[in-house]
């Protein structure tokens, strides 16, 4: 009993521990790749080609003054930010980074990060509404609309792949993919990613904090570690996002000779860099473009794919 | 088995609290956030009984979905008098009556649940063999497909419905 209890508590340290530290270098790996990416050096002051950049940008937000507008709602501006960081950080607890190493296996998984993920949108709304200023409030109706329509295509691209997996369990999936989902479900995976960025607020649909025409956003009067816990969440959300592409669609620890563990990793940094290459490439959409473009085209695919898919299977198994 | 006895407990209790600050709070938005964590709680509640699709979809519909419609009302009403509650007793024999309703309902609900211990559409062995997503999805889709599409059906039409009068409300 305790030595589980200790097994768990040992596994749930090391995944935290992991997960912030990249989320950390995230943020330093962003900045090198768009910026070599546009032709500049990106950070270099700090340490060797700036690698210590994370940790001074850190110490900084974590010594700043905590500021609270006059206007602003006080317990619920504390609230959202750590909402939305809890709600980023415990969907790491079902990610299974190989076969015998995830914090613990739901025979749910995926219902269970669509369901966290879902009540993580309240934090941003509610950062919004509790600045008590006029650009968090629009920056934070905006995301709602924005994370809960894309909430739908997100979970309907998925459908295809658990309905050829045949299950909810992330493990489950994984050991079902003799061939990569990607190969059966093309079209759901490129819906997943567009939703995904959607989703997780990212150019070119970073429209909730929309520098140009919102100053920053749901958190324009955030500053400091609550900033951070923003940050933080965001980036979280980005590794969840990818990891569960990796999952569902790329055959998460699947592959020949290297263990499971860096294979999923080469995956998942594959599609985290991909991200990172888009933020540099495209432009932000409009706001109208970007609802018509998840309402009135991607909508129908999904769901045009999820009955070819249903029609498919039933054929190639003759029920 | 202790363990799980324990922390239903704990989650109750929990609960409760989180019930009454909802309604005692004046602030709407405190009161919403009280309301969804106490969603939360019951998600909680439903896994420790062993029906994880239940709590997932809980904390999915009710604290996500629900909560957000609800957030979103509480947000486009802004303003300080409108979020504050006024209280009044104008409407106490109304409550007393649903509250008389709700609690002979909970009875009956309890009282049903000891006279029909152990049946349901599926016996637990079963259910144990099946994993609760598979068997909720096998009975929905066999036994119950009529009374589910009807509450399609019904949901798509409110849906049409909202739809149609926002519309007409937007187009004049």
């Amino acid at each position: 009993m305790l030595l589980e209890i200790g097994i768990a508590l040992l596994k749930i340290i090391v995944v935290f521990a992991l997960a912030l530290l990249t989320v950390a270098y995230l943020t330093y790996i962003e900045r090198k790749v768009i910026g070599h990416m546009q032709v500049r050096m990106g950070p270099m002051r700090v340490g060797p080609h700036g690698l210590l950049q994370p940790i001074a940008d850190g110490l900084k937000l974590f010594m700043k003054e905590d500021i609270v507008p006059y206007e602003a709602y006080r317990f619920t501006f504390y609230f959202a930010p750590i909402l939305t960081l809890v709600t980023a950080l415990i969907l790491f607890a079902v990610i299974p980074f190989d076969k015998h190493f995830a914090i613990t296996r739901l025979n749910i998984g995926v219902m269970y990060i669509l369901s966290i993920a879902s009540v993580g949108v309240l934090g941003i709304l509610l950062a919004g509404w509790a600045s008590g200023s006029k650009y968090p409030i629009l920056g934070g109706l905006r995301s709602a609309a924005q994370m809960l329509s894309y909430e739908i295509f997100l979970g309907f691209s998925i459908i295809g792949a658990l309905m050829i997996s045949g299950s909810l369990d992330l493990v489950k999936i994984v050991e079902s993919q003799h061939v990569w989902n990607i190969v059966y479900q093309p079209v759901a995976f490129v819906i997943y990613i567009i939703a995904a960025l959607g989703e997780i607020n990212r150019v070119p649909f970073d429209l909730p904090e929309a520098e140009t025409e919102l100053v920053a956003g749901f958190h324009t009067e955030y500053s400091g570690m609550k900033f951070a816990y923003f940050f933080l969440a965001e980036y979280a959300n980005m590794i969840i996002v990818c990891s569960m592409a990796t999952i569902l669609f790329l055959g998460g620890w699947r592959g020949p000779v290297l263990p499971g563990f860096v294979w999923f990793l080469i995956k998942l940094f594959a599609l985290i860099y991909f991200f990172i290459w888009v933020r540099a490439t495209f432009p932000r959409y409009r706001y109208d473009q970007f609802m018509k473009i998840g309402w009135k085209i991607m909508l129908p695919i999904v769901l045009a794919n999820i009955v070819v898919t249903g029609v498919v299977m039933m054929m190639v198994q003759g029920g | 088995m202790n363990w799980a006895n324990l922390f239903f407990d704990l989650f109750a209790v929990i609960v409760v609290i989180l019930s009454v600050i909802t309604i005692t709070r004046r602030n709407a938005v405190h009161s919403a956030i009280a309301l969804m964590m106490a969603f939360v709680g019951l998600a909680a509640i439903y896994v420790i009984l062993g029906a994880e699709l239940l709590a997932a979809i809980q904390v999915l519909v009710y604290a996500g979905g629900v909560m957000a419609l609800m957030l979103f009302v509480i947000m486009s009403v802004k303003s300080d008098e409108q979020n504050q509650v006024k209280q009044t007793h104008a409407q106490t024999l109304i409550a007393a009556f649903v509250g008389v309703l709700f609690v002979v309902e909970i009875g009956v609900t309890v009282w049903m649940g000891f006279l029909y211990k152990n049946t349901g559409a599926l016996a637990k062995s079963q259910l144990a063999a099946m994993g609760n997503t598979e068997a909720l999805g096998t009975v929905l889709f066999t036994k119950f497909l009529f009374p589910f599409e009807v509450a399609s059906v019904l949901l798509l039409a409110a849906m049409v419905g909202a739809i149609v009068l926002a519309k007409y409300k937007l187009e004049r």
